[in-house]
């Protein structure tokens, strides 16, 4: 049986969906199978970062529905031929997601992929309790600033009560995720120390992906930036990331950009 | 109101005294109100604490297996029913707890029918109530403790967002960002402690404060609140 993975946030716009499509795509790179399942229905954007929105013919909804099956519905990524998409759709609204239809499709997957993973709408809503559901791991995906922290710590909470993990009693691992870190942001006091939200939010980091063009540029591109620059820095966190998932101990490297040293030079010549 | 009868031998004591109840209205169907009150309850942790209930039936009018079966389901919740009012007196049997009604009822004659003979065996059946809350794990955002037994003890932070509302004192060895409020039963010697201290709002016995310019230079210190008549004081600990 595949694993569960829920990727959540609470806030939005903290980049859950393209954490989704790295971490999804830098684990099939690992070689394992991977289906990315989108759960923000109605407002489905995981088909464009994954560059498969001229090929969605059915959808999350119309499998839970039963008027499709799931191997019509799974959109197979071009570039890697083990990493597969399930979309939303984009015309229903969260109403249309049952619980028995969610646990059907959940199962179905672990069965045949040894990742599933669930990228949660924002919210706290009936998407994103749906999306967390079936989690065996959840990634919070966290920008070091208050609100999200704060809107962070209340997912965890939801996580440890409305999971089918936690109605019997078990827990689901939870992880965090920082993204949109920026070094010197967070050393003049304009942004949250990673500290202060390991302090707030006290469970275990996968990753600090750093703020980067990279990444803006991979969305528009339509493709993982763990596939689409694989040697950049976010790329790398990503990649370490996905491998921390699968059980690895690798030391955690606050990333820096490779033109941070002339950056710095050129902060303090201007000061 | 205490009568004391001091021309036998051995005194026999009646008191009369006045108890604040929490009062329980079910509301049919019952499965779904049993189903809120679960999700409410894993809301606000310890807030019965075994705490005996009273139980109006008015909006309810159940059938005797009804009640039986709703009695039983809240006692497995860890919610004993003492009284219950609001029903008719027939559907109730000495399986059953006996009625109240009139609210405020204190008559020495009708406590002497009531009170003995339902105190006594109820605190002997059960283990003293704890007085303490421990709680391993952070307090999270949305999350609300409720506690009106005792102390509350949080190994964690309270988040930003969360309260913790106890009794008697509260000691918090992480980081509070949330609300704490002590003290609420009425007890004006409760105290606040935190090892770092960035609330939002602290509270003791109904007096708070939220953090202004007087004490904004406490933030990130270890600090104690507690109230030195009628104004609440924070200091830093050491």
């Amino acid at each position: 049986m595949g694993q569960v993975l829920v990727v959540t946030s609470g806030k939005g716009g903290v980049g859950k969906t393209t954490s989704t499509a790295a971490l999804g795509a830098a684990l099939a790179q690992g070689g394992q199978s991977v289906v990315l399942v989108d759960f923000d229905v109605g407002l489905r954007n995981l088909d464009l970062v994954m560059g498969a929105e001229r090929r969605v013919v059915f959808d999350l909804i119309n499998v839970i529905q039963d008027r499709a099956k799931l191997s019509q519905a799974l959109i197979r990524d071009k570039r890697l031929d083990n990493l597969c998409l399930l979309p939303a759709s984009q015309t229903r609204d969260k109403d249309a997601l049952t619980e028995d239809g969610v646990a059907r499709v959940i199962e179905e997957l672990q069965s045949n992929f040894d990742w599933v993973i669930c990228d949660s709408p924002a919210g706290i809503g009936r998407g994103a309790v749906l999306a967390m559901q079936h989690a065996d791991i959840a990634a919070i995906v966290t920008n070091p600033e208050i609100s999200s922290v704060r809107d962070s710590d209340r997912i965890i909470g939801l996580l440890d009560a409305k999971t089918e993990k936690a109605k019997i009693g078990e827990h689901v691992a939870k992880h965090l995720l920082i993204t949109r870190y920026d070094e010197t942001r967070a050393n003049s006091g304009d942004m949250l120390q990673i500290d202060d939200v390991l302090d707030i939010l006290s469970i275990p980091l996968l990753g600090i992906v750093p703020e980067s063009q990279e990444v803006l540029r991979a969305s528009n591109l339509g493709s993982p930036v763990t596939i689409c620059s694989p040697k950049s820095v976010p790329a790398l966190a990503y990649s370490d990331a996905a491998r921390r998932l699968n059980g690895e101990v690798l030391e955690m490297i606050i990333p820096a950009e490779k033109n941070r040293l002339l950056g710095k030079l050129f902060g303090r010549r201007a000061a | 109101m205490v009568v004391i009868l001091t021309d036998t031998c051995t005194p026999f004591r009646l008191v009369g005294r006045s108890h604040v109840l929490f009062v329980l209205v079910p509301q049919p169907p019952i499965a779904v109100w049993l189903a809120e009150l679960d999700a409410w309850v894993q809301g606000s942790q310890g807030f019965f604490g075994g705490k005996p209930l009273l139980l109006d039936l008015s909006k309810l009018s159940p059938t005797k297996p009804e009640l039986v079966a709703l009695i039983a389901g809240l006692k497995t919740r860890n919610i004993p029913i003492i009284a219950v009012e609001g029903v008719d007196p027939s559907l109730l049997d000495s399986e059953l707890p006996p009625l109240l009604s009139g609210g405020r009822a204190s008559d020495a004659d009708e406590m002497a029918g009531v009170g003995p003979a339902t105190a006594p065996a109820a605190t002997a059946k059960h283990p003293p109530e704890p007085t303490t809350l421990l709680l391993d794990k952070p307090v999270r955002s949305g999350q609300s403790i409720v506690f009106t037994n005792g102390d509350v003890t949080v190994m964690g932070s309270v988040a930003s967002g969360a309260e913790v509302i106890a009794g008697g004192s509260i000691h918090i060895y992480g980081t509070l960002l949330g609300r704490a409020m002590a003290g609420v039963t009425g007890n004006a010697q409760a105290r606040i402690f935190c090892r770092k201290f960035n609330a939002e709002l602290v509270a003791i016995n109904g007096l708070y404060a939220t953090v202004n310019d007087a004490t904004s230079h406490l933030c990130g210190r270890p600090v104690q609140a507690w109230l030195d008549h009628e104004l609440l004081q924070m200091r830093e600990l050491n």
